[in-house]
């Protein structure tokens, strides 16, 4: 048999075989991680969900200068305009606690003065406040809990997945039960148990959420980490040497957390849903802070005149709908990019 | 080609005794164990410094499970695996990472092996950084010399697995490998998922490194024709069990053991007009659940005898380096 030297040269195929020029940028991400970002800005309903979410954080970044605060030490109270249980229609003359008046106010209303530009709630609360300084309380609540629970979650199924046979089948079961509670039926109790040791604020409800929140995110790592771990490369890696923990951060995450992202970024919207629900039943807040949830519940009493009153439902309920749409439109987008069938199809 | 290996005078390298492997079968709600795969059962050869041992054998005949075991990348249930002297099979924490400097191995799948978010440089190179094997640079000078020794070229290190062809990603796989310059490689099928033009380009790699390097390999294949090409003895395989161990050049001219003879004459010839006498095999390899009773391979021997569904044929040294387990074979 006669023996060639291997060259290794590829040069030949070269004039055969389409290249792709691979950019800088490329090079800089990785190619995975480069696909995911230009796979996400091509489909429209992906670039809506990020137009959308954009929007959103540019309204909870401008708050003050959209509408500025009235309690200046406070500004998540809503301003009340007296105390007159009624709402009011939009457009509706602004007597008391009025906010200054913001230099794009006269421009687009084309009023010198304040009005209630979505009207008021029972009590008088003004709609508009509520929804623009909503908006910070719905992203700090929902990225807090989002990233709070995808970290126990993550932590939680990694111990579980590394360790394996007992151990896993405990913790797993742990995860079973924490699952089949009514989640909002739960998250209410915890919440109203910690309210009063905690005070009226954000966080009772936060600490329910979360307590309720990791198990989803802990159960799907804990799957793709068994998956990964069990990987040639993985394999190759131990047998070089290196050590359990670096082959965790190092070849099985990165690999395996990829379902998990997409899970937490559908979940912020969800989220906030929830803490609006929590708000809406009267757990959380105290009465008038900023938040859609309170907001929505101002109208709980005025369900049976709604065709009268629709704005009080119908303004705060639309910008909780979008919200929510924008975190799915991009949590969808996520996951069929990541879909390893879709590989190839960029 | 390589040369025969004279009996007697190598030094053993790795000697592998009464390997066993079960792989546990649960069922039921408390996962109980109800049954065991008996995957390995009581295997024992030695390789020598320097030499190729090839081992051939049907799917799901505990090859693979052989070379995974030898690494500790399953335990294996009984026996031992030394290397250089040393029981692998009984070592901890630092020992067992200095002894895997010298045992590495070549997996199967090209596409599986290498981490796809891992530029193939950082690959070949983790190993160095692991046993804190000199500097930054010195470490990124010897990954550069190892990707050239496979006929890569130093711009390829950046590049991720997905940007190569399966021939270069095998080639990487080698030299991941090879970065901790090895004694011993087991090349788990290294080239069973290539086609043919890639395979002898990567066969051949294997050589002239062997010989830059005076590497040792096991080389596990169910190709016969590859493994004749490669290996200086040959270990034939049979659900779980050696059956024949000799010199290539004597297993491929006169081999003992009727399974051997059945898959020698399944070799294709190149010859048309050639007509030999083909032995086919009747049935299917039996589950290794629960293996039949006596020789293994006696519901399906052309020339099996009362004896041989009683009791299990001792694996002996019928002819000088030549060794078998077989009742037939005087």
């Amino acid at each position: 048999m006669t023996v060639t030297a291997p060259t290794g040269d590829n040069t030949l195929l070269g004039e055969n075989v389409a290249t792709r020029k691979i950019g800088r940028f490329e090079r800089f991400l990785g190619p995975e991680n480069y696909r995911i970002l230009t796979g996400l800005l091509k489909t429209p309903a992906s670039i809506a969900g990020f137009v959308l979410i954009a929007f959103f954080i540019f309204i909870s970044l401008a708050a003050p200068l959209i509408i500025p605060p009235v309690t200046a030490s406070d500004p998540f109270k809503i301003p009340r305009d007296g105390f007159r249980s009624d709402p009011r229609p939009m457009g509706s003359e602004w007597t008391r606690n009025v906010p200054d008046v913001p230099f794009w106010y006269k421009a687009v209303t084309g009023k010198d003065e304040w009005v209630h530009l979505l009207g008021t709630s029972e009590g008088q609360y003004d709609i508009f406040y509520g929804i623009v300084w909503g908006t910070r309380t719905a992203f700090k609540t929902g990225l807090v809990v989002t990233i709070a629970t995808f970290l126990i979650g993550i932590i939680y199924g990694s111990i579980s997945a590394y360790y394996g046979g007992f151990v896993d089948n405990i913790m797993m079961r742990v995860v079973d039960i924490l699952l089949i509670l009514p989640s909002i039926l739960a998250v209410l109790i915890l919440a109203s148990v910690l309210t009063p040791r905690i005070g009226k604020s954000l966080i009772p409800a936060m600490i329910a959420l979360i307590a309720f929140g990791w198990m989803g995110y802990s159960r799907i790592i804990r799957g793709d980490i068994l998956s990964v771990k069990q990987r040639d490369y993985v394999l190759a890696a131990r047998v070089i040497g290196v050590k359990d923990s670096r082959i965790l951060f190092r070849h099985i995450l990165p690999n395996a957390i990829f379902p998990t992202l997409v899970l937490a970024s559908l979940a912020i919207g969800d989220v906030v849903l929830s803490f609006a629900a929590l708000s809406f039943l009267g757990i959380g807040t105290e009465v008038g802070y900023a938040d859609w949830g309170q907001v929505l519940s101002f109208a709980r009493n005025w369900i049976t005149s709604l065709n009268t009153y629709w704005y009080i439902i119908v303004w705060p309920g639309l910008t909780l709908v979008l919200f929510v749409m924008g975190w799915n439109l991009v949590g969808d987008a996520l996951r069929d990019v990541l879909d390893p069938r879709m590989r190839g199809k960029t | 080609m390589s040369q025969i290996v004279e009996p007697h005078k190598t030094e053993d390298l790795v000697e592998v005794q009464h390997l066993v492997k079960y792989f546990p079968v649960r069922a039921g709600l408390m996962q109980r164990v109800v049954n065991w795969v008996k995957a390995v059962d009581d295997v024992s050869f030695t390789v020598q410094k320097g030499e190729t041992l090839g081992m051939v054998g049907e799917s799901g005949c505990g090859k693979t499970t052989i070379g995974r075991s030898m690494l500790r990348l399953v335990e294996p249930t009984s026996g031992s695996v030394h290397y250089d002297g040393k029981d692998v099979l009984k070592l901890r924490g630092g020992d067992l990472k200095d002894v895997r400097r010298h045992m590495q191995i070549i997996f199967q799948d090209p596409y599986a092996s290498l981490d796809p978010r891992v530029p193939i440089g950082e690959s070949v190179m983790e190993g160095l950084h692991i046993h804190n094997i000199g500097t930054r640079q010195e470490r990124y000078d010897l990954m550069i010399d190892t990707l050239k020794k496979v006929g890569l070229e130093d711009y390829h290190a950046r590049r991720y697995p997905h940007e190569f062809s399966g021939g270069q990603r095998q080639r990487i796989g080698i030299a991941r490998a090879l970065a901790l310059r090895p004694n011993f490689i087991i090349c788990d099928e290294p080239v069973s998922a290539l086609d043919v033009s890639i395979q002898s380009q990567v066969l051949n790699i294997l050589k002239d490194l062997q010989k830059e390097f005076g590497l040792t390999y096991l080389f596990i294949a169910h190709n016969l024709s590859v493994v004749e090409h490669i290996s200086d003895r040959v270990a034939v395989m049979y659900l779980g069990k050696m059956v024949e161990l000799a010199t290539r050049d004597d297993l491929y001219k006169e081999a003992l053991h009727p399974y051997t003879k059945a898959l020698m004459t399944a070799i294709p010839i190149p010859d048309p007009k050639l007509k030999r006498k083909r032995e086919v095999l009747k049935g299917d390899v039996p589950s290794p659940l629960n293996p039949p009773k006596g020789c293994r391979f006696h519901p399906r021997c052309p020339i099996a005898e009362k004896i041989c569904s009683e009791q299990e044929p001792e694996f002996r040294e019928a002819k000088p380096m030549h060794w078998v387990a077989c009742w037939m074979v005087k």
